[in-house]
This record gives structure tokens, C-alpha cells and sequence, in this order.
């Protein structure tokens, strides 16, 4: 059963991922509800291990429930071919990760034009989209440098630049702050929260920095064992 | 993803790993190099035999005899001659001037003519040599048969010059290239023929080859002795046939209308006045040359249906073909297997690339690339692969081809042999060996490209 309205970027009904280990079941992410209003600034914080990842990437498209429904803008991704959830991920998600993940062989430039190369993007227009995307996280200057040339918040940057170049509606952040010193982490989620008021854009983050949630988020979503302990708007 | 950002990323790829994509590479190039190389001899062998089978003048030519000439031969009826039916209780068919002219006019025929050759006597420099001299059609010269003679070939079709074969010019003098410019008189014995006697007609006055006879003769000739003088213009390696009516070849070759204008007695025409053959003047037999092989059926058919039998080499060129079907099946089963083994190479580098880039792919994924993006991608560079393994494999394999023949020709010159190519490589054989190493690449990227494809992208993420 779809949403009643589609003013929510994301939710989960019942949600619940299942791994086998061995003979053991791991219940990552255990009948989780949860609804994410478009433009909200979404923490989800937890210890490691409570499932707050596996959900991101249910979020993402990335991986499939075992039970449980999800949707994105009332859109159902359970029930999608891998080939509709590749595309949700190129038109609507844009995913940043704590280790970067920029390609080391391809400058700035290329690697934020890339998720337009996989949507297709007709070239005469990549080249705009790429200095706005760069631009919009002043690292103009960069383009020609490859990822082992710039400093650890310069790569975070240029990840979030890659994130935002096919223009999505929900950007998810996965411990954006994690390989990041204590200052470069805040520049990081000063520029998420800019992000989000000037675009309107819904952002989740997992994260386990509780101070750092609090302070930049708009609402923290408590994880453990898979299960939601907490839900609140910041204080 | 475009095929155009499709080829970049992928040629991005492969240089990322240059050494290893290009020692992948240079396997397939090997294995392409020796599938073009087998190949090639078989080729190269198989032109080389058309080559001098046509040079023969066998594989165009049609025999034509009239249908009682067969049975002179001692041939048993073959099986392209005309089964026996009411009509063959009737006289058979003139093999005369009338036919010649009719085959003439067939479609896809260049020429007819008669074979002339008589045993006479040459002298050069005051003494004799007994020999036996051949005419010789001007379309010879173009059939390849006298490539390669020393001298020219006949200025005009009665010339009064001649092309010695090399064997007979080695009698003349032992610097046969000397013999060149020099002259020789040919002495032969000119049919003429004699006054019928009252109330009888000549059968055989023209005899064969040698025109239209004449109204009120007798059946019988007279022989004069004449003698020609001959100007040496050229000197032949090899005895070019003109056609298969047995017998041996010339040695002193003439152009044929010049054969046909000394009108000389043949050894038949002693035959032909014994068998009594009713009528006017009949050809013994005749050569139709056709415009290539493939037109000898037609023409064949088209003579059985005048009247007269035929023969020609077509079944045996056929079987020709087959022999060298099978044997260029052969060799390229046995040049793809080095190919076969440098597909093995592509499949590990592909796997090799996935272990290295999982967590590259995850991004990919991550960042909108469906799995078909992925199969593409890993496909892309086995085609790139293939691609470049191809180009540089011919290329290779026609090098080899190329060592080949000099090192054949280097062998062939020490035995005083005429040189010749061993191999060859035509374009088809360029455009489907380019295209066997990208199919072969491909397919050896079938595996590899599923598995990328197939890559959890959670678990690649993961991946260290």
C-alpha cells in the first residue's frame, strides 16, 4: 500500500533486512517504520552494527528488503527491477560515503561527470552541470587535480559535488564525517545543512556523532539492533 | 550509458592496467597471426594452383570433337556426352566451318579454334632438327602462360615468327637467349588439293583447320614441300597447352593463323581420307575458350545441343575446390586454437579487473549504473581488446606470410625455380579475422561481464 501523499521523500513500512551467517540470521534492519518529509534534514544516528547503513542503503535502492515496504516520493522500490532502481539512484538519490569513493584515475572533473555519463547526459550540457555542482562547493579550482592531490575534506567536496551534479531530491550521506578531522567535519556539515536550505533537498546521514547531529540536523533518528529506539525533532 | 562514453571509460580501464591489457592483448594478437598465417597458406597455396591451372589453359577451354571422334580417341561415352537416342542413328554432325562459326557466336565464348600441330623439320644455321611445331592462339598471351618468357610475344596473329620452348632452344644453342632476333627455317609439306575427277565431290580438300573447301576436287590431296622463314621473338620456360586434344605439346610455336594459312599435312589427314568422311571440309576437333569456369557449363550444354560432345576439366576443378575447402577448414581449426588459448587470457585479465575494481563497480552502481551499464562495460573491453589483438594479429600473420614467401622464393631461386607466393592475404581474410578476435574476445567476456554485473553493490562498497 503506497503513501497517502507524496509530500514524503521516504518511507518505510515495516521494513525489515534478514542476513544469513552461516546459520545464524542477522536481523540488520528489524520492522522499521519510519516517514521522511521532503526537504527534512535527517540524522540517523546509532552504534555500529544497529542497522542505520543497512537502511540507508535500502533507502539508496542499493539493496532489497526482506519484508517490508519502502517508498521514495510514494514510489515503491521493492517492486522494482534492478534496471528501475538503477535509474531511481541516477534520477532522484545522490549518495556521498565516509571513504569518498572518487575514482583515483580521473581528475575532479571527470569523476563528478560521471554519474552524467551513466544517466546519458548529452555532453553539451555536462560541462554547466559539473561547475555548478563544483561551484556549489567552492572547488572550482580543483578540477583538474585528481583525488590523490586534494586534502581529505577537498575529496569529501568533490564527493558531494559527484552527489549533486544529476540534480537529485534526496541526497543520503553515509558517515560523511568519518575519515574527516574534527573542523573539516563541520565545513562538511555546514555545507550539507547550506545544501539543504538553499536546494530544499531531504538529506539522511548516518552517522554515530551524536553532537554533530544534533547540532546540524533537523530531526535524529535513534538506531539499535535494527530497530528505531528514537524519533524527535531537535530539541 | 552512450557507446561513446562507453568506449572512453572502457579505453580508460584498459590503460589503467597497461601491461597486463596489453600482454592479454599481444596473446590475442598471437593467436590471430597464427590463424591468419594458416590461413593464408591456404590461400595463397590455392591461388597459387588456380593460378597455374588456368595458366594451363584447361579450366576455360571446352574440347569439342564431333560425336564419332570420341570413340577414335578410345574413350569410353562419358557422362556430359549425349545419351544415345533415335537420333544418333543418324549421321552425326559435321564438325566443319558452319559449327565453328555458330560456337563462335555462343555467349561467354572468346574463341574457337582448331589445334593445329604437325612434326616437321627446322634448320637453323644449316642443320636440321626434327621437332614438332604448335599454333598458338594471341588469347594465350594473356592467360598467363607466357609470363615470365624471355623475349615478346608474337606482334600479330600471322606473323612470321615464332617462340621457342626452352628445351628446343637449349638444342639450337648453348646461350638460348642468344637465339633472340635470329631466324630459322621452317620446313613442311603443304596440302594441296587435287582436281576431282568427273562426277566426284572432295570431302576433305580444306582438311581440318584449314578453310572452306573448294567446289569440284577429289577426295584425295597432294603434298608440296615449302619452306618459311621464321623470326625467333621469344623463348618460353614452360609448354603451354592449347587445349586437350592430346598428343604432345610444340615446341615450336607459331601464331595460329599463320598455322592455318601454311595449311600443313597433319598426321589425321591421312585418317580423315581413309574413313571416307562424307560432306565438305570437317575440324577434327575444336577448342572453345569461354570468358572463365563458371561460363563452361552453359556453353557445354549450349554444344551438346548442336550435335557435338564435349569435354572439359569443370568436375575436376570443382573437386579442386573441395580439396582446398577442407584443407583451409584445417588450418583454421588449427590457427584458432592459439586464439582459443588467448581467449583463456582475456577471461582472467576480465576477472583479474573485477577482483581489482569491486569496489569501483559498487560505486558505479551507487551512482545510477544499472547492470547493464556494468555487463557493457566489462564487454567494451573484451571488444577493445579483440579489437586491437585483431588489428596487430593480421598485421603479424601477414608478416609471417610475407617471411614465408621470401624465405620460399630465397629456396625456389637457388633451384633456379620461378618464384612465387606461398601465402596470401586477401581483404575478406583481413575483415574475418578482425572479426573472429572481437566474436572470440566477446564470448570470452561473457563470463566475466555477467559476474561484474552481477556484483552486489552493497557488498562491493564494502570491499577493501
Amino acid at each position: 500500500m503506497g503513501p497517502s501523499t507524496d509530500s514524503f521523500a521516504i518511507q518505510a513500512e515495516r521494513l525489515t533486512r534478514h542476513y544469513h551467517m552461516g546459520t545464524a540470521v542477522v536481523r540488520a534492519v528489524d520492522d522499521v517504520s519510519l516517514s521522511i518529509r521532503a526537504g527534512e534534514f535527517v540524522a540517523l544516528l546509532g552504534s555500529s552494527g544497529s542497522g542505520k547503513s543497512t537502511l540507508l542503503n535500502l533507502m539508496a535502492g542499493l539493496d532489497r528488503p526482506t519484508s517490508g515496504a519502502i517508498f521514495a516520493h510514494g514510489r515503491s522500490l521493492a517492486g522494482m527491477t534492478s534496471e528501475e532502481l538503477a535509474q531511481h539512484r541516477s534520477r532522484t538519490i545522490g549518495m556521498v560515503f565516509q571513504a569518498f569513493n572518487l575514482l583515483p584515475r580521473m581528475t575532479l572533473e571527470e569523476n563528478v561527470e560521471l554519474p552524467l555519463r551513466l544517466a546519458g547526459t548529452e555532453r553539451a550540457e555536462r560541462a554547466p552541470r559539473v561547475h555548478e555542482a563544483v561551484g556549489r562547493v567552492r572547488l572550482a579550482e580543483r578540477l583538474a587535480h585528481r583525488p590523490g592531490e586534494l586534502s581529505g575534506g577537498e575529496q569529501q567536496r568533490a564527493a558531494l559535488a559527484r552527489a549533486l551534479v544529476n540534480r537529485p531530491t534526496i541526497l543520503l550521506a553515509d558517515e560523511p564525517t568519518g575519515n574527516l578531522d574534527s573542523a573539516t567535519g563541520d565545513e562538511i556539515m555546514a555545507l550539507l545543512r547550506e545544501i539543504n536550505e538553499s536546494l530544499g533537498m531531504t538529506i539522511v546521514m548516518v552517522t554515530h556523532e551524536r553532537p554533530r547531529a544534533e547540532r546540524f540536523a533537523h530531526r535524529i533518528v535513534l538506531m539499535k539492533d535494527g530497530k528505531i529506539e528514537s524519533d524527535g525533532e531537535r530539541p | 550509458m552512450k557507446i561513446r562514453d562507453l568506449g572512453e571509460l572502457a579505453g580508460r580501464n584498459l590503460r589503467e592496467a597497461l601491461l597486463r591489457n596489453s600482454l592479454t592483448t599481444l596473446g590475442i594478437a598471437v593467436g590471430v597471426a597464427s590463424l591468419v598465417a594458416m590461413l593464408s597458406l591456404g590461400v595463397g597455396l590455392q591461388e597459387l594452383a588456380n593460378q597455374r591451372l588456368s595458366h594451363s589453359g584447361l579450366f576455360d577451354a571446352i574440347f569439342v570433337a564431333p560425336h564419332s571422334n570420341f570413340s577414335a580417341f578410345g574413350r569410353p561415352a562419358r557422362s556430359n556426352q549425349q545419351p544415345p537416342s533415335s537420333e544418333s542413328l543418324e549421321p552425326p554432325r559435321l564438325l566443319d566451318e558452319d559449327a565453328r562459326q555458330e560456337m563462335q557466336h555462343l555467349p561467354s565464348v572468346t574463341e574457337v579454334y582448331p589445334e593445329i600441330r604437325f612434326p616437321t623439320e627446322i634448320r637453323f644455321k644449316d642443320n636440321p632438327y626434327s621437332t614438332v611445331v604448335a599454333g598458338v592462339p594471341m588469347s594465350a598471351h594473356s592467360g598467363g602462360a607466357f609470363d615470365g618468357m624471355k623475349g615478346a610475344f608474337f606482334s600479330s596473329p600471322t606473323a612470321d615468327e615464332t617462340i621457342l620452348q626452352i628445351e628446343f632452344a637449349r638444342e639450337l644453342s648453348t646461350q638460348p637467349d642468344s637465339l633472340i632476333g635470329q631466324e630459322i627455317v621452317l620446313a613442311y609439306a603443304e596440302r594441296q588439293p587435287l582436281p576431282a575427277e568427273p562426277g566426284e565431290k572432295n570431302p576433305a580438300a580444306g582438311g581440318p583447320g584449314q578453310g572452306a573447301p573448294e567446289a569440284g576436287l577429289s577426295p584425295g590431296f597432294s603434298v608440296v614441300p615449302r619452306e618459311e622463314n621464321l623470326r625467333i621473338v621469344g623463348i618460353v620456360e614452360t609448354q603451354p597447352a592449347a587445349g586437350f586434344g592430346g598428343g604432345g605439346t610444340g615446341r615450336v610455336l607459331i601464331p595460329l593463323q599463320l598455322a592455318e594459312k601454311l595449311r600443313a599435312a597433319q598426321t589425321n589427314d591421312f585418317r580423315e581420307i581413309l574413313g571416307g568422311t562424307p560432306g565438305k571440309a570437317n575440324y577434327q576437333s575444336l577448342t572453345v575458350r569461354v570468358t572463365g569456369p563458371s561460363a563452361v557449363k552453359d556453353v557445354e550444354d549450349a554444344i551438346k545441343g548442336m550435335g557435338f560432345s564435349t569435354f572439359s576439366l569443370l568436375d575436376a576443378t570443382d573437386n579442386l575446390r573441395l580439396v582446398f575447402a577442407v584443407f583451409d577448414l584445417l588450418l583454421g581449426i588449427f590457427g584458432s586454437l592459439a586464439l582459443v588459448v588467448a581467449s583463456l587470457g582475456i577471461i582472467n585479465t576480465l576477472v583479474m579487473a573485477i577482483l581489482e575494481r569491486r569496489r569501483e563497480i559498487g560505486v558505479l552502481k551507487a551512482l545510477g549504473a544499472a547492470d547493464r551499464d556494468v555487463r557493457r562495460l566489462f564487454f567494451a573491453e573484451a571488444g577493445v581488446m579483440g579489437l586491437l589483438g585483431g588489428i596487430s594479429g593480421v598485421a603479424l600473420g601477414w608478416a609471417i606470410g610475407r617471411a614465408m614467401n621470401f624465405g620460399a622464393n630465397v629456396y625456389l631461386h637457388r633451384r633456379a625455380l620461378p618464384a612465387t607466393n606461398l601465402s596470401s592475404v586477401p581483404w575478406w581474410l583481413v575483415a574475418a579475422a578482425i572479426s573472429f578476435s572481437v566474436a572470440v574476445s566477446l564470448a570470452a567476456g561473457i563470463y566475466p561481464a555477467s559476474r561484474a554485473a552481477r556484483l552486489d553493490p552493497v557488498e562491493a562498497l564494502r570491499y577493501e
